[in-house]
Formats: structure tokens, C-alpha cells, sequence
């Protein structure tokens, strides 16, 4: 199938990608990252559920196979073009107006922590409709609502399209909530991202 | 949940009048904390308490029992024992070590909450040897989170969950060992609650109160925002004796150019400094 000049318009014009996911996504999103040009001139955020104290070394993995530079987040890290920010175990990762990033060690959503719903929900209130964001496969909720709030903002919101999750309740979720403008498979999804 | 509440917001000149407003009635100042957390905090209870912003208003100022909800609400009291593993860790090996040429250590853990990181520091002392010339000083801004703090009284199914942190900060035993388990609540032992004392502070508003060899302050600081980083920094320079040690927590760091040149990194991963000359 071939993506519409809209979804590709869209996507061009948005300053900030979101990737969402839990269980059975880390590949995906790891896929995503690595194919992105050194040049991309967005900010690229990634929220993954993982377990505190075991050091999944996501983060270097992501350092060591991607062009853009690639940082986990630290507490008041000014948001930069270009950059690749993995949000940390055991924190939410928040967005300030004035374009630095807030960490927040309070409950955890969706037993989760970080929360993809927390990241998605601040970045509505301060990117509006300039953000892409794709939620991937997982076995809970999470994110659902955040992608919700970012199409009602007007961002361009993705859905992994369920037959291709590993995990399908978090990508069902969404699709129950109408949180997408579009359901997509995953050539779809890095078709388009790597326009 | 109703769906209207799910969706409640907050505008920035109501969220601005909500701060004013507990400054003015409750001399509790919110005014430089991190925008984006507290609102998220506020929007939480006005769904739980299903509260539009008018009601919230009326009750924070006609309902003072209302108030210590909301403070606990508002500041994030989520804590556990030997949160961050590696950070214990790395007092082990390199401040305690140090920390024990003094004849007495006073230890100040800012923020406490309900008490697990002072307890966790009461044991690493224990094992240590530490213990009985160490006095460790728990504060936090609210009273509710301190009468927890100080009856040391755990759920078990806490104590499970900071059992697998317990063993990852390489301590002998388990975290047991230290506690007088009952039915469904587990009781530090007593020895451990000696040395303690608990009491209200507030960083933004209150003054030193004593010198100290170590200072922690871990996921505090993630509430404010930079400026008033800054002035808790020189509290917590002026509280510490020279070359005492001040952690911060794992995603924290010391950014001002005053400051770095104030502290020394001891550990950059858990953050831990040491107070230089100036």
C-alpha cells in the first residue's frame, strides 16, 4: 500500500517523533531508530517499559547503531534537534514549555514507570500538533490515552496495526479509544518514517 | 473512572492562582517547582477528589484537614528502600570508608518522605560498623509522611518488593534481618530506630539547622526547578563540614558553573560530590 501525500506531509512537518511500546516492541522501535539519518531534524523520544535494576543496556545498544545522537534523559536536559533521548527505568519523563525535560519518580501507570501515557500527555500540552507518535505492541494500556490527547492536539498519531503485535492489547487499546489516525503494518510504519 | 474527569485539565492562569493562593493561606510556596509535574499532580486530584477548579479552590481554603491531602498529593512521596541499588553500593566503597574517621557522623536525608532512605542508610551503617557514632536526621515537608517515617512500620508486600534491591546493593543476609516481621507489617528493629530523628523542613523556606558529613537529597530535586535548585544547593553547601559528601539522585547532576566548581564528582553515575573550597 501505498502511504498518502498527507500521512507523508505530516509526517515531514513534525518536530518531534514519539515511539511508544512494551513487550515485543523493543525491536521495532530499535529498528526505527537505527534507520534514521544523522541528519533528521526532529527530536526522536523513546519511551520503553522495562524493569528497574536490570540494566537492559538499551541505552547503549541505541548509542552504539544509531546515526543521531543518542542520550538517556537527564533531569532538566534541554530538548535538542537531532537527538535520539531514551526516558530512563524507574522515571516518567515529563516536558516543560520552556523545552527542557522533567523526571518524575511518582506512581507508576499502568504498573509502568516510565509511562508511555505520561510522556505523550505533556508532550500534547506543549508541542501540539507537531509530533508524530507511533505506539507499538505491549500487554497493557498504557499510551492509549496519551495518543489520544496528541491527536485531539492534532499531532499525527500511528497505531501498530494488531497482526503484526507481538503483544496486541496495548495497540488494541489504542484502536478502542480511536486514539490513530491510522492503523498501520510495520513496512507501513518504516516506510514512512524513513521518508 | 467518568469520563469528565479523566479529562480534566488545568490552564497555566489557573494553575499560576492555585499556587498563589496556597502561598497566601497555607505559606506553602509551589511557585518554583517543575510546571509540568505539578500539574500533572494537580489534574490527579481533582479526578480523584472529582473536583472542578472552583471546588478545589473553595476546599483548599475552608477545609484544613483538606490541605494535608493535598500536600501529600502534591509532593510525590514514592520512595522505597535501597532505591538504586548501585547507589548504596558506592557509599559502601567510597564514602563510608571515609565517613568513619569521624568520631561522629551526622547524616541529613532531605525529603525523606516516609522514611525507607534513612532506614536504608541506618543499615548500610549497621553493616558497616557505623552505626552507634552515626546520627541520621530525616526531614520532609510534611507532617503526615513523617508519622509513617518515624513508626517504621512497613506492609510485608513492600518489604518483599525491596528485597530484590536490598540483595543488588550487595548487602550480607536479607533485608529481613532486620526487621521484627508480624502478620502483614514488618517493624525495623528498634536498635536501627535509634539515631533517628524525623522533623519538618522546608527546603524553600527553612534555614540550616546543623553541620553534616553527608547530605542526601535523591529525587528531590526533580520538583524544582533550576533556580531553586540552585538555593537548595547553597543551603545543602552551607549545611555540609568541609569536604562532606552531598548525593544526589541518579539522573540529578550538579549543572551551575558556581557549584561544579564548589564539589568535587566522586561517583558521576550515582552522583555523589564532595563540598570543596571555594
Amino acid at each position: 500500500m501505498a502511504l498518502d501525500q498527507h500521512i507523508i506531509q505530516r509526517w515531514r512537518s513534525s518536530k518531534l517523533l514519539l515511539l511508544g511500546g512494551s513487550a515485543g516492541s523493543f525491536k521495532l522501535i530499535f529498528r526505527v531508530v537505527k534507520s534514521m539519518p544523522p541528519n533528521l531534524d526532529k527530536t526522536v523520544i523513546v519511551v520503553i517499559h522495562r524493569k528497574k535494576n536490570f540494566f537492559s543496556e538499551i541505552e547503549k545498544l541505541f548509542a552504539e547503531n544509531t546515526r543521531m545522537y543518542t542520550r538517556e534523559i537527564t533531569d532538566k536536559d534541554k530538548i535538542a534537534d537531532n537527538t535520539v533521548y531514551i526516558v530512563p527505568a524507574n522515571y516518567h519523563a515529563l516536558i516543560e514549555k520552556d523545552g527542557t525535560f522533567g523526571l518524575d519518580v511518582s506512581e507508576a501507570v499502568w504498573y509502568s514507570k516510565p509511562s508511555i501515557d505520561v510522556t505523550f500527555e505533556s508532550a500534547a500540552e506543549v508541542y501540539g500538533n507537531r509530533c508524530t507518535a507511533v505506539l507499538f505492541s505491549g500487554a497493557n494500556q498504557d499510551g492509549a490515552a496519551g495518543l489520544l490527547k496528541l491527536k485531539q492536539a492534532g499531532s499525527l498519531t500511528i497505531v501498530q496495526h494488531p497482526d503484526d503485535a507481538e503483544m496486541l492489547e496495548m495497540p488494541q487499546a489504542a484502536i478502542n479509544l480511536d486514539a490513530g489516525n491510522y492503523v498501520l503494518h510495520n513496512n507501513e510504519i518504516f516506510e514512512l518514517l524513513s521518508i | 473512572m467518568d469520563n469528565v474527569w479523566t479529562a480534566a485539565t488545568l490552564t497555566e492562569t489557573e494553575l499560576n492562582e492555585l499556587v498563589d493562593l496556597v502561598k497566601r493561606v497555607h505559606g506553602f510556596d509551589f511557585s518554583e517547582y517543575s510546571k509540568a509535574s505539578l500539574r500533572r499532580r494537580l489534574v490527579r486530584i481533582m479526578q480523584f477528589k472529582k473536583l472542578h477548579f472552583y471546588d478545589l479552590k473553595h476546599k483548599l481554603v475552608n477545609d484544613p484537614q483538606f490541605f494535608q491531602e493535598f500536600l501529600e498529593e502534591i509532593t510525590v512521596n514514592v520512595t522505597e528502600m535501597f532505591r538504586d541499588p548501585a547507589f548504596y553500593r558506592a557509599l559502601n566503597a567510597q564514602v563510608l570508608p571515609y565517613l568513619s574517621s569521624y568520631q561522629h557522623i551526622k547524616i541529613w536525608s532531605a525529603g525523606c518522605s516516609s522514611g525507607e532512605e534513612v532506614y536504608s542508610l541506618a543499615i548500610l551503617l549497621h553493616e558497616a560498623g557505623l552505626h552507634h557514632k552515626s546520627f541520621i536526621y530525616g526531614t520532609d515537608i510534611n507532617t503526615e509522611v513523617l508519622k509513617e517515617a518515624r513508626m517504621g512500620i512497613y506492609s510485608l508486600r513492600k518489604i518483599k518488593s525491596y528485597a530484590e534491591n536490598y540483595h543488588f546493593a550487595g548487602l550480607p543476609g536479607s533485608i529481613t534481618d532486620h526487621f521484627t516481621m508480624m502478620y502483614d507489617a514488618a517493624t525495623i528493629h528498634s536498635e536501627l530506630k535509634q539515631n533517628t530523628l524525623f522533623s519538618v523542613h522546608n527546603l524553600i523556606s527553612d534555614t540550616i539547622f546543623n553541620e553534616f558529613q553527608m547530605i542526601s537529597c535523591r529525587n528531590v530535586f526533580i520538583y524544582f526547578e533550576s533556580e531553586l535548585q540552585e538555593k537548595v544547593l547553597d543551603l545543602f553547601y552551607r549545611s555540609l563540614c568541609p569536604l562532606g559528601f552531598l548525593c544526589l539522585g541518579n539522573k540529578e547532576t550538579i549543572r551551575s558553573d558556581f557549584f561544579r566548581k564548589r564539589f568535587k564528582v566522586i561517583n558521576s553515575k550515582e552522583n555523589i560530590y564532595q563540598k570543596i573550597g571555594a
